[in-house]
Order: structure tokens, then C-alpha cells, then sequence
């Protein structure tokens, strides 16, 4: 039972500095704004909810689980408020030049 | 070299380049964004000296407040008359290097000659911890070892808000603070500001209420309310209350008033300015964190919401 729980936590932590590194680079090499933004959705959203999957069995109880779920859902609301707003600054600007 | 230790190198090295990048940042905004990361990567290494309650100020007040603070400074001052560009004479940009490297250098060699071990008073803080009722160091340190200082910080606080308000033209004086109230608010911050706010009271005063054992305390469970007031006003849904409001300054003022109170009461029942009676130490100090966390959650969005800019409503 340990060691499946062990392999779903490295499997899953592996899976989520992919999504990282996939957005690092989205972040680094797409050309315009809008695409850099929609690069960083990826480590936001997948990459650390599948590392929260993966911390989950050493969390240490309901309450850390908990916890755990929680700090992704913060992390999901904060991310996609702040990317609408970027979105809406590049928009306006756009626009008016 | 295990992998941990490797890692804090990195760590290290990553807040050091960022703080150089900061420095070297030619533009105000980017610098204060750069300031931002810079305060979230010191708290992680706050976290991994074991000093948690630092990292929490560090990433509430260091990295966010200040954060806030600082980019609203530089979004104001973009349209401005650019009157710092002028470079220095170079006699004087010589000066000034050679006085940024002495304290550099003096801090340097205070931390590299420090005795090892290093003379500490963590022994006799945890040792007298009983006395106080309290689990966390930290806490007691604050609030009883050294409360006279933490008592006048709060004082400071205060007076940093009464300095912020004297910002005010004479025809603005009373008025609310900060500009009017956008008539649509922008939709995803006003959504933010309405879901946010119930999880971050919960989490505020839960940090708040377990300072007296764990990690947390009056200072960044205070933080936490404001920043939850603070996004309210930003997205539009609320307007600060008028700098003439009796209430809003009863609050502002409560928490070194309730701690002044408490000290002087000790002088005639404890035998001493700020000492608390033995046995109800802890009710005590909690009542005081209480009415500290809420003038913290009130000082610091008057800080970032700024001087009255609007005439007074009749």
C-alpha cells in the first residue's frame, strides 16, 4: 500500500515540474503577450494541482489534505483573476494605439 | 553535498540575483514587481532557517503590503515630471558608492565575526515561556519580554496614517480617502473581491488566534484582514470610510490605547509599567493581540487607500 502511494506521489510530482517546465518555457519563448499569458495557465493550474495530487498521501491527516486542496484553490482563483486582468491592461492598451 | 544543501544554494544565489536585478531595474515598476519576488523568495528562506513567523510577516507585510504600496507609488508617479533622471554630479555618485559598500562591509563583518555558537537568549526565552501561558517564543517575546517596543510600534503605525492623511488638500480634509468609486467595476477583480473575502477573514483571525502556540500572531493575521479590505476597495465594491468618521479612528487607535490601558493598569496591580499579574498572563496578552490585529487590519489599507481626495459628502 506504501509503495503504491509512494509511486502515485513521484508520479505525480514528476507530471507536475513537466507542466512547470512546459510553461517556463511557453513563458520564455512564445512571441506575443496574450500566448505568454496562456503558457503560465499550464504550470498554474495542472502543473501545481498535480503536485497538491502527489503531496496529498504525506500530508498527515484529513486536516493537511484539506489544507493541501486549499491552497490550490487559492492559488487557481488568484492566478486566473490576475491573468483577466493582464489580459484586459494588453487589450486596452491595444486598442488604443 | 546532499540535495537539500544544494538547494539552499540555489536559493541564495536566486535571492541575491534578484535583489541585483531589483537595484539595477531602470524602470519604478518593474523594480517594485522585482521587489515583490524578491520578499516571497526571502520568506522561503525564512522558512528554511525554522523561523515560520518571520516568513509569515515577510510574505504579509515585506513582500505584500509593502508590495502594494510600492506599486501604486510607481503607477503614480509615471505621469510625472521625471525630475530624479538628472543623473548625480559624479563626486557625489563616487560618495554615495563608497558609503552603500561601508555598510554592506560593516554588515559583512558583523555577521562573519559573530562567536560560534552565537550569543543567544533563546534558552531563557523558551524557559520563562510557562510564565507567560503562551506556547510560541515569538509571541511571548513580543508581546511580554519586549512588549514596550511592539506597543510602540503600533504607535507608529498610527502616526505613519495621521502622516498620510496631513497629505490632504484643505478642501478634501474629511472626506473619504483614495479616488471615487468607479461606477462599473472591473468583473473578474469584483469576483475575486466577493469570493475571496470570507475564506481570508476565516484564515486572518485563524492565524491571529493561534499565534499564542504555533506560527502566526497579531501582525500577519492583521495583514491577512486588510489585504481582504484592501481588495474590496481596489475592485470597486466598497469606498473608504471618510478620514472624518469617529469610528474609523476609534479603531485605528484601539490597539495601542487597549495596550497603554493594560500596561498603566500594571503598574498598580503587577507591580510594574506593562507587567501582567501571573496566572492571567495569557487571557491578557490575547485581549491586547485581539485589538492590535484589528488596528493593524485598519492601519494598513488607510496606508495603501492614501490621503482624502474627494471633498466631503455633506
Amino acid at each position: 500500500m506504501s509503495a503504491a502511494l509512494d509511486l502515485l506521489t513521484i508520479v505525480a510530482i514528476l507530471a507536475g515540474l513537466f507542466f512547470f517546465l512546459a510553461g517556463t518555457v511557453g513563458l520564455l519563448r512564445f512571441p506575443d503577450p496574450l500566448s505568454r499569458l496562456h503558457a503560465l495557465t499550464k504550470a498554474d493550474n495542472l502543473g501545481l494541482g498535480l503536485i497538491v495530487v502527489g503531496l496529498l498521501p504525506r500530508a498527515g491527516g484529513l486536516l493537511g489534505v484539506l489544507k493541501l486542496v486549499a491552497v490550490w484553490f487559492l492559488v487557481l482563483l488568484a492566478s486566473a483573476t490576475v491573468a483577466q486582468l493582464i489580459a484586459g491592461a494588453i487589450r486596452r492598451k491595444g486598442s488604443s494605439t | 553535498m546532499t540535495v537539500v544543501n544544494a538547494l539552499d544554494i540555489g536559493l541564495a544565489a536566486l535571492v541575491l540575483a534578484l535583489a541585483a536585478w531589483t537595484v539595477a531595474a531602470r524602470e519604478a515598476f518593474a523594480a517594485a514587481v522585482g521587489y515583490v519576488a524578491y520578499g516571497l523568495l526571502l520568506s522561503l528562506v525564512w522558512v528554511r532557517l525554522f523561523a515560520v513567523d518571520v516568513a509569515l510577516t515577510e510574505a504579509a507585510i515585506g513582500s505584500g503590503v509593502t508590495g502594494v504600496l510600492l506599486i501604486r507609488a510607481a503607477a503614480r508617479l509615471r505621469g510625472a515630471t521625471p525630475a530624479l533622471d538628472e543623473p548625480l554630479a559624479p563626486p557625489l555618485r563616487f560618495l554615495a558608492g563608497v558609503l552603500c559598500a561601508m555598510v554592506a562591509g560593516a554588515l559583512a563583518a558583523t555577521v562573519l565575526l559573530m562567536p560560534d555558537p552565537a550569543p543567544t537568549l533563546a534558552p531563557q526565552a523558551v524557559g520563562n515561556l510557562p510564565s507567560t501561558g503562551l506556547g510560541n517564543a515569538v509571541t511571548a517575546v513580543l508581546i511580554s519580554y519586549r512588549a514596550f517596543d511592539t506597543m510602540l510600534e503600533k504607535v507608529v503605525l498610527v502616526l505613519a496614517v495621521v502622516g498620510v492623511w496631513s497629505l490632504a488638500p484643505d478642501a478634501c480634509w474629511g472626506g473619504s480617502p483614495g479616488a471615487p468609486r468607479p461606477a462599473r467595476p472591473e468583473a473578474a477583480l469584483a469576483f475575486l473581491a466577493q469570493v475571496l473575502p470570507p475564506l481570508g477573514i476565516v484564515v486572518g483571525i485563524h492565524i491571529f488566534w493561534v499565534g499564542a502556540d504555533e506560527p502566526g500572531g497579531a501582525f500577519q493575521g492583521g495583514a491577512i484582514l486588510a489585504a481582504m479590505w484592501m481588495i474590496t476597495m481596489m475592485a470597486g465594491l466598497t469606498e473608504a470610510p471618510p478620514v472624518s468618521s469617529t469610528r474609523l479612528r476609534l479603531v485605528l487607535v484601539s490597539g495601542p490605547a487597549v495596550f497603554l490601558a493594560i500596561g498603566l493598569a500594571g503598574v498598580v496591580i503587577a507591580g510594574g509599567f506593562l507587567a501582567y499579574p501571573s496566572g492571567s498572563a495569557k487571557p491578557l496578552i490575547l485581549f491586547i493581540e485581539a485589538f492590535m490585529t484589528l488596528t493593524i487590519a485598519a492601519t494598513l489599507p488607510m496606508l495603501v487607500a492614501g490621503p482624502p481626495e474627494q471633498p466631503p459628502q455633506p
